[in-house]
């Protein structure tokens, strides 16, 4: 990591260029990364604290249905893989290749978030929302706060398509879509640990 | 083979056989953990739990070295070593979190 003494005076466009910075940007992002799992970990440690507070109000066993959820699940992880093809037509040049996946994974994406919305509406609509008990509690704000990042994943692939649209696959594109990739597979992992924490843990 | 700045990043290059292979292993695991949950009625409780926790282990380690690429090579080692602190420090925030709670519950009784 010997970039910096020569970047200063180069012109910002040329800086995406330099052989080292888009490995520099993704390992920056990838210690982001690494700071928001530090932040999972805390709402997990929250969850399995309460998961058994149920104030009298439903049990996971009364409230999740795992067909449904293994078919979020599935939904995600031909997400991941269909940002993986992305991946590698960008690597191929391919532009047209490129925003097909990508537009394939928004709708993948699409489709997980709009499962959970209305899972949360339903569960909200029979009086089970998160104020009913400490356990609805934490069961709404670490599936909430994986669906946030599914959202906002979902807003910068809507820019990333528009960029790549306007702008083509030019090395500051590339090195986004790099960082997104991070972050859309980092979301998949997260979700393990919830359906493997939350869902089938809550059934047992 | 010569190295491009996407191999450097960490979450560099994949091959497509790497990200086929691993979402059939993710599909797989995600289909043996779903399916012992299901069908726990069965089966003795330790034996469901072992095998949904190991098939969640075994899929992150699938997702961090299929589709995120994650290796032993000198390109990732800086991105290893963070992750390898981070681990330790979600180990210690889950764990104490359960220790003292549960031990204050206890006491509370």
């Amino acid at each position: 990591m010997t970039t910096n003494a020569s970047t200063i005076d180069t012109p910002a466009a040329e800086e995406f260029e330099h052989p080292d910075s888009i490995a520099n940007q993704a390992f920056g992002f990838w210690l982001y990364i690494m700071s928001d799992l530090v932040l999972f970990g805390a709402i997990f440690a929250t969850y399995m604290v309460l998961s058994h507070n149920y104030a009298g109000g439903p049990t996971g066993k009364d409230l999740f249905h795992l067909p449904y959820t293994f078919g979020e699940t599935m939904l995600l992880l031909f997400s991941s893989a269909t940002y993986g093809l992305a991946m590698l037509a960008m690597h191929e040049n391919k532009k047209d290749r490129v925003l097909m996946w990508l537009f394939i994974t928004f709708l993948l994406g699409l489709g997980f978030i709009g499962m959970e919305i209305n899972e949360f509406h339903h569960m909200i609509l029979d009086g089970n929302g998160p104020e009913r008990s400490g356990f609805l509690s934490a069961f709404f704000t670490l599936v909430g706060t994986h669906g946030t990042h599914v959202t906002f994943g979902l807003i910068w692939m809507a820019v990333m398509m528009t960029q790549t649209v306007l702008k083509g696959l030019t090395p500051p594109v590339q090195s986004r879509l790099i960082r997104l990739s991070i972050f859309w597979h980092f979301l998949d992992i997260v979700w393990v640990g919830v359906f493997t924490i939350v869902y089938l843990m809550g059934v047992l | 083979m010569n190295l491009t700045p996407m191999d450097r990043a960490g979450a560099g290059r994949g091959s497509f056989k790497s990200y086929t292979v691993g979402f059939i292993l993710s599909i797989l695991l995600t289909a043996i953990a779903f399916s012992l949950a299901i069908q726990s009625d069965g089966l003795p409780h330790w034996t469901v739990l072992t095998g949904i926790f190991g098939a969640a282990v075994l899929q992150i380690l699938v997702h961090l070295h299929y589709f995120l690429h994650l290796d032993t090579s000198s390109s990732a080692r800086w991105n290893i070593l963070a992750l390898v602190i981070t681990l330790l420090i979600m180990i210690l925030f889950v764990g104490l979190s359960l220790w003292i709670m549960a031990n204050l519950d206890y006491r509370m009784m």
